[in-house]
């Protein structure tokens, strides 16, 4: 479904990404894993064409995306929630999820602010409370909300448990495994590894802007060595 | 008591069409972060536009009105599409180009304007049906002032619904907070801006629409209603259109009773209140800190480099060459390079606060007139000569610089730039309107030096000492202690605060100091002419010297000379012809698009190395 290629990405000119390549089938849920600063958000951004990168291909859905202008890869099925949350502050809960709202996507259930809100019960109570005057953990859930709005078939969470509460992290866990029953495809992005244990398939870690390791969340579980050496603890 | 009432609601007349243009102004900056000078070239626009139109349409009511809507919907294709040609390019280059790019746009519409209507002023139909007037509290009001009244709320509650209960206006606001992330939510933005552009100059059309009944179509409307539009975007808070159409009453009462009291300057009156409400709320009435945008990144800048020998060797050699010049140039050479000396210093001393010290500023015209008439007055009223002329020019434009500079140091960014705006146009109405001191429109004649400097080859040497001696004087600061520490705050201005050092402070100084050496060449400037117009305080003329740092570049220190000399070339070439200011206009937008850093970078561009002793040179 999505396939990262040998991307390099550059910020002026230091280099950010060095070779990055990932693959993705339909249904999966991945963890991109690595300490902060190791190229993670710089991923998804070069994937969503809010960077653009020097070298390499993505594509989705076998078409290539490279370089596309994000409005673009986004109507073609990819959602993407950043890692500071970035809601609307002056917007209520509904307009947030407006701002969202794309026509419905063949093969893929249509998302509704009322499906929504069943999937995060604590929205409903505040439809029409503006962004700014939530909590970090409602406004993360208005996030990956607002994303689903545009019925994506692949979304890219980056970093969804940050600095979040150890409860509204087992919630979140929850949501994103509904969410994977639903058929929906998910990367997520971690610094460690209790978020994605709970929830991913397989999982690749990055670090320098480089791949390291690129395997079943077993397989990883079963080599310490690569955990300590590229995770934080 | 009528009569105040008459007066109040003359106030609440006049605000609707400062609403409207002000309101447009507000949106369109609100998402895509520009401030556009053109929007009073809109609001000529629509005035021209309506006035043409309705005499094609059929008379009577539906015609008015039907032409009014006309005007205003062709203003907003008009405007939509200089957004698609032009501005789409300039979205991520620094304020400065964006404004002068929009200044380019003012230039070509004028001739674009001129050509279509004539020179003439028009004087547009009265509305059929709000002909007459009603008399309240005995006092005649206009019917047509009436509907204004009722337009202005009305455009208000309209503009409300468009963005609070449409999708389009969902995805507007979400934009003005972050653009990036409503394009990753699959909003294409270009056409979210288009349409943007669209509503904020179909606004302005209309403002000028609805006020052909009540003046005269004119030539001057574009830049006379920036100023005021300004004013009421910085008092109602940028952004915001409520608080733009609370200004405008606030603006509209304020003429409407300061022509009582202070009749002839009321934009004093509007200044004061502008600067009391930056003071108490630094964004405006209902506006909100300027957050960093998402998604809009200005570029970095090269560390200042000291001149190298071949750098230094050039200027000696450059210098040596205007020194020997009166024995190998005509008179009339003599003259224009005297002319480029006073420009260079000019715009060497606007270089000074902005690529040092990072503040735009827009009105830096009025420190040279402050000098120019500073000089002049002295010699015409107190009957001075030359030297004490030239002396009082840069305490003259000093002490304007320490009083305006005071208030606009408080404030960064556009706000700042809206400010010197404000503070030039202030200067620029009292030179205008008090007749009796400064001579008015007919300026100040007879200003000739003293009998020792009377001689154009004495006097061009004159020019050439202070000048280059401001210009050095200017460089050594830059180079100073003083000049680090403005590029630090220029940089990281909580870094430096957070060391303890004053910041504002050392702002309030430079603006000061550049103010005096603008205040210097203005004073070379009226003796060298022999007289001084208010054009020479006039926002053209500030952008003049915006341009001439531009076409130099902002980010080299021999910017603002180069920029001096192509700029004073260019325009003693083009203005022989009729319509140069399109030529102008066209030049400043090639500019902006090609050569964003300047004809000075862009040569550091094309010979790295050479005069500027660049890193990499030494490194190898
Ligand atoms: N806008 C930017 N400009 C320059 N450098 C950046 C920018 N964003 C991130 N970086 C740098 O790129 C590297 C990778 O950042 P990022 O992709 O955000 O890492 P992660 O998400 O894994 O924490 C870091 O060293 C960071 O400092
Ligand atoms: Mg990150």
């Amino acid at each position: 479904m999505l396939e990262v290629t040998d991307l390099d990405t550059f910020y002026g000119r230091a280099q950010i990404l060095d070779g990055v390549t990932l693959r993705m089938d339909g249904g999966e849920v991945v963890a991109l894993l690595g300490r902060n600063g190791a190229g993670k958000s710089t991923t998804m951004k070069s994937v969503m064409g809010l960077v653009r990168p020097a070298r390499g291909r993505v594509r989705f859905l076998d078409r290539d995306i490279t370089g596309r202008p994000s409005h673009a890869v986004c109507q073609m099925g990819l959602g993407y929630v950043p890692e500071d949350r970035r809601v609307f502050t002056e917007l209520t809960v509904m307009e947030n999820l407006e701002v969202g709202r794309q026509a419905p996507r063949d093969g893929v259930p249509e998302w509704t602010p009322e499906r929504l809100f069943a999937l995060f019960p604590n929205l409903a109570e505040m439809r029409n409370r503006p962004g700014g005057r939530m909590s970090g953990g409602e406004q993360q859930m208005l996030t990956i909300a607002r994303t689903l709005m545009g019925n994506p078939r692949l979304i890219l969470l980056d970093e969804p448990s940050e600095g979040l509460a150890p409860v509204i992290v087992e919630q979140m866990a929850q949501t994103i495994a509904a969410l994977k029953t639903e058929g929906l495809t998910v990367l997520l992005s971690e610094q460690n590894l209790h978020f994605a244990r709970m929830v991913a398939d397989r999982a690749y870690i990055i670090e320098k802007g480089r791949m390291r390791f690129d395997g079943t969340m077993a397989e990883l579980e079963a080599n310490p060595d690569i955990r300590d050496a590229y995770l934080a603890v | 008591m009528g009569f105040y009432v008459a007066q109040f609601l003359t106030g609440l007349a006049s605000a609707a069409s400062l609403f409207l243009v002000a309101s447009g102004l507000s949106i369109i900056f609100g998402v895509t972060r520009i401030v556009n000078f053109a929007h009073g070239s809109f609001f000529m626009l629509g005035a021209y536009l309506a006035y043409t139109i309705v005499q094609v349409l059929p008379h009577g009511i539906l015609g008015f009105w039907g032409s009014v809507v006309a005007a205003a919907l062709i203003v907003g294709v008009i405007g939509a599409a200089i957004e698609v040609l032009l501005l789409r390019r300039i979205y991520h280059a620094p304020e400065l180009f964006q404004l002068v790019a929009t200044f380019g746009v003012v230039l070509v519409i004028q001739d674009v304007t001129l050509w279509i209507w004539g020179a003439e002023d028009l004087v547009g139909p009265r509305a059929p049906g709000l002909d007459g007037a009603v008399r309240i509290l005995g006092e005649p009001i206009p019917e047509y002032d009436l509907a204004l009244i009722v337009i202005g709320p009305a455009v208000l509650a309209g503009i409300w619904l468009l963005f609070n209960r449409t999708r389009w206006g969902t995805l507007v606001r979400a934009a003005t907070q972050d653009r990036e992330m409503v394009g990753a939510l699959g909003v294409n933005q270009s056409w979210l801006f288009t349409s943007v552009f669209f509503v904020g100059s179909a606004l302005a059309g209309l403002g000028g629409a609805i006020q052909i009944p009540r003046e005269a179509v004119s030539l001057l409307m574009d830049l006379n209603v920036i100023a005021d539009a300004f004013v009421v975007t910085v008092i109602g808070g940028m952004g915001s259109v409520a608080g733009a159409f609370l200004a405008a009453v606030l603006i509209g009462e304020l003429n409407a009773f300061g022509i009582l009291v202070f009749p002839q300057i009321t934009i004093v009156l509007a200044f004061l209140v502008m600067a009391v409400v930056l003071i108490v709320r630094p964004w405006g009435l209902l506006g909100r800190p300027e957050a960093p945008q998402r998604g809009a990144a200005g570029p970095l800048e090269a560390p200042l480099r000291a001149a190298t020998g071949p750098a230094m060797a050039f200027a000696a050699t450059v210098l040596a060459l205007l020194a020997v010049l009166p024995w190998i140039a005509d008179e009339f050479t003599l003259v224009l390079v005297g002319d480029i000396l006073v420009f260079a210093l000019f715009a060497a001393s606007l270089h000074f606060i902005m690529g040092t010290g990072g503040m735009v500023s827009f009105g830096h015209a009025a420190y040279f007139g402050l000098g120019a008439y500073g000089a002049a007055l002295v010699v015409k009223h107190l009957g001075a000569g030359m030297e004490l002329g030239l002396l009082m020019a840069p305490v003259a434009a000093g002490i304007g610089a320490l009083v305006f500079g005071w208030f606009c140091v408080r404030l960064s960014g556009v706000y700042l730039a809206m400010l010197t705006l404000a503070a030039a146009q202030i200067v620029w109405s009292i030179a205008f309107q008090w007749q009796d001191v400064t001579g008015g429109d007919d300026g100040l004649l007879g200003i000739w030096p003293a009998a020792w400097a009377g001689s154009k080859t004495v006097y061009y040497y004159l020019v050439l000492v202070l000048s280059a001696g401001g210009i050095y004087t200017l460089r050594r600061i830059v180079h100073a202690p003083f000049g680090y520490t403005l590029r630090a705050g220029r940089d990281s201005s909580l870094r430096v605060d957070a060391i303890g050092i004053d910041l504002r402070g050392h702002q309030w100084m430079a603006f000061t100091i550049a103010g005096v050496f603008a205040g210097l060449a203005g004073g070379l400037y009226v003796f060298s002419k022999g007289s001084i117009f208010p054009d020479t305080l006039a926002i053209p003329h500030s952008v003049d010297a915006l341009i001439m740092v531009l076409l130099g570049g902002v980010q080299t220190l021999a910017g603002p000379v180069v920029g001096a000399v192509s700029f004073t070339l260019l325009e003693d070439w083009i203005t022989r012809f009729d319509y140069w200011r399109i030529i102008f206009g066209a030049i400043i937008l090639a500019i902006c698009i090609l050569a964003p850093e300047g004809i000075a970078g862009f040569a550091l561009r094309l010979l790295p190395g050479r005069l500027t002793g660049r890193v990499e040179e030494s490194a190898r």
